[in-house]
């Protein structure tokens, strides 16, 4: 019986071609932006002209600090900076000041000194559980360069294991270089780690 | 388990390993204890403006806090009554004036009101229509601002916010007599951590004196090694080296630092950091204080003995350094905090950069004291999960031995596990009284 009837039914139909009215949300709410805020700005690097060996230079630089941190030598990696360097991690893309706004990390020296003495204390709890991470660095740009400065960006993946769960913190990096006695060393190095706002699954422990 | 018998996991002395792990009783904590009590939603300043939303949980309930165009500050479920959908997609945001569901274009108005629905025709003649209270976003049934700081409660009746608070509510005092105006505003900054247990660890551990000088020895030695370095170069070392370098203190030094332990759960660990120094910041601040409240008030006001304050069972307040931890269970092994910090109003850059220190060093997603808590929690939890190897936690330091006047608990030894104690006591309280047959009316009431 409802054979015959179903044909028919599909027999007949619409076409949908030009929107000529405001979709269905704008009709019933044409103020609304559902996307919410808008969006964190994001920094976009410059580029300046710089030879290939330069940039090898500043790439190894780049490259030996990841080496150091996965290798866990702190005391080379502290190294790198200069007496009165340090490293930032805001919590936010916009953030400017690190002594005025909140961080993830913000360490001169000595704060650097506390948390190698930590990592390296027999009786830090937290560390006998086995713990590796492995950085890559990539997308390096040098943005500005003199001969006793230069700014470097460039863009990090870095995979974490502890015990048995791995998780990845990624972003970028933004080198303020010094020339200190003919060695290239950190000035301040900013990271913006794509995953600051987020729920960290336990904390960082090292440097990232 | 059902309630009735939930009463004896919790002795005097210890409680049975399961109020940790099963996840029924987990369930019975949502529904008895967060979907009824006042739970923290955030501070006013969070949604500054018309429209501006926070969502969060509140037990398993999706919320969102928004401001409407009255300025009042609004505590919703975060829910479209048609067909279920969450509104608010994000953590925070603007919203505009109102909500529009991504479904089927429903719409709202800052207060849940229905606004708007599609082809309202097709529900002509149907049970459901616009003024049916049913087509409005449903409400907390019950919201309270103490300060500025924005609680709901998902029970129609109940003990009002000051009641809830009863003296715990110190910690927002502490928070905000601290700015001359009264205020603070919440800087736009939320770490989130998660952590691999229940949220019990969370709150024994706060008012534990016992843990510090263990669990953090690596970082309080290693702080205090540098510290030292620095004092004996420049006779003097910036104060937020000290935040982690108390944590280096003998057992004695801890037993001293007291507790007092509040009806409802509540708590305070008293303070034992010396936040009060005296270089020209400090003074000039301490006489905006004078001017603002006299001498007499502002002594009173800064020399609190307050290190944390708890509001039992999820809020950690560190009002000294206006801030504040928050925590939102999601399983029995799991469990979120968030922690925020605020601004006093009115106060030189110089204090807020001192609280700022500790938001960084100790609060922070790389903190180098939660590294080994979390991990204490971790293995606590897995320890807790293991069947054969004993039911009982043991919490008898100085069990008998504690002062109680008025309800209140005070410790005579800092590190008497009359905290926790006093915490189950609450738990006791909230999980039996839903079953009790006097508080049987008020649920029906509540389910109609």
């Amino acid at each position: 019986m409802s054979e015959a009837r179903v044909k028919d039914e599909l027999g007949k139909g619409v076409v949908i071609e030009a929107i000529e009215s405001m979709t269905g949300a704008e009709s019933i709410a044409p103020d609304h932006m559902g996307r919410g805020s808008a969006p964190a700005t994001f920094y976009v690097p410059s580029t300046a002209v710089c030879s290939p060996q330069q940039r090898m230079e500043f790439e190894n630089l780049l490259y030996l600090q990841a080496i150091a941190l996965d290798a866990k030598r702190w005391q080379d990696w502290m190294d790198m900076f200069t007496e009165d360097g340090m490293y930032w991690a805001p919590s936010r893309p916009e953030q400017t000041d690190w002594e005025l706004e909140p961080s993830i990390f913000a360490e001169d020296r000595l704060l650097m000194e506390i948390r190698m003495g930590r990592l390296l204390h027999p009786n830090a709890w937290s560390q006998a559980a086995h713990w590796q991470t492995n950085h890559l660095v990539g997308n390096v740009l040098v943005e500005s360069l003199t001969d006793s400065s230069a700014e470097v960006y460039s863009r990090f993946q870095m995979m974490e294991l502890r015990r048995d769960d791995v998780r990845h913190l990624g972003g970028s990096y933004r080198h303020s270089l010094v020339k200190v006695k003919g060695e290239w060393k950190i000035k301040m190095q900013r990271v913006d780690l794509t995953n600051a706002q987020a729920a960290f699954d336990y904390v960082i422990q090292a440097w990232v | 388990m059902t309630l009735t018998n939930l009463g004896t996991l919790v002795e005097d002395d210890r409680v049975h390993r399961s109020v940790y792990t099963d996840p029924e009783i987990f369930d019975l904590e949502m529904a008895h204890i967060w979907e009824k009590i006042w739970v923290y939603c955030g501070h006013e300043s969070q949604v500054p403006k018309v429209g501006d939303y926070y969502t969060l949980q509140i037990g398993r309930q999706p919320m969102v806090m928004v401001r409407d165009k009255e300025q009042r500050v609004n505590v919703l479920y975060n829910r479209c009554p048609h067909r279920g959908v969450q509104l608010c997609g994000n953590q925070s945001g603007n919203t505009g004036n109102g909500f529009v569901c991504s479904y089927h274009a429903w719409s709202f108005h800052l207060d849940g009101k229905v606004r708007a629905i599609p082809l309202m025709k097709g529900y002509d003649d149907t049970r459901w229509s616009k003024d049916n209270p049913d087509c409005n976003m449903k409400a907390a049934a019950r919201v309270e601002s103490y300060r500025g700081f924005v609680f709901a409660s998902l029970a129609e009746s109940g003990p009002s916010l000051a009641e809830f608070l009863g003296d715990a509510r110190v910690a927002f005092d502490d928070i905000c007599d601290r700015s001359p105006v009264g205020e603070v505003e919440a800087v736009p900054v939320c770490h989130r951590v998660m952590q691999r247990s229940n949220w019990k660890f969370f709150m024994e551990n706060q008012l534990d004196a016992l843990h510090a000088s263990v669990t953090h020895q690596s970082t309080g030695v290693s702080a205090r090694r540098v510290e030292q370095r620095v004092k004996d170069e420049k006779g003097s070392a910036p104060l937020f080296f000290h935040y982690l370098s108390a944590f280096a203190t003998s057992f004695d030094q801890w037993d001293s630092v007291q507790t007092v332990n509040f009806p409802n759960g509540h708590g305070i660990l008293k303070a034992y950091m010396g936040l009060r120094p005296t270089d020209p910041d400090t003074v000039a601040y301490e006489d905006l204080l004078r001017q603002a409240y006299g001498e007499q008030k502002t002594e009173e006001y800064l020399s609190r003995s307050i290190h944390h304050v708890l509001v039992y069972p999820y809020l950690s307040v560190q009002s000294p350094l206006q801030q504040l931890r928050c925590l939102r269970p999601i399983a029995p092994n799991k469990t979120l905090s968030e922690i925020w910090h605020f601004r006093l109003k009115g106060v030189p850059d110089a204090i807020y950069k001192r609280s700022l220190w500790y938001f960084n060093l100790v609060n922070s997603p790389s903190t180098m004291i939660n590294a080994d808590d979390l991990e204490n929690w971790t293995k606590g939890q897995w320890g807790l999960e293991s069947e054969k190897a004993g039911d009982w936690v043991s919490f008898h330091r100085d069990h008998g031995r504690d002062t109680v006047d008025q309800g209140v608990h005070y410790s005579n030894s800092g590190t008497s596990e009359v905290v926790m104690r006093n915490q189950f006591q609450a738990w006791k309280q909230y999980m039996t009284q839903a079953a009790s047959p006097q508080a049987k009316p008020r649920d029906a009431k509540e389910a109609a």
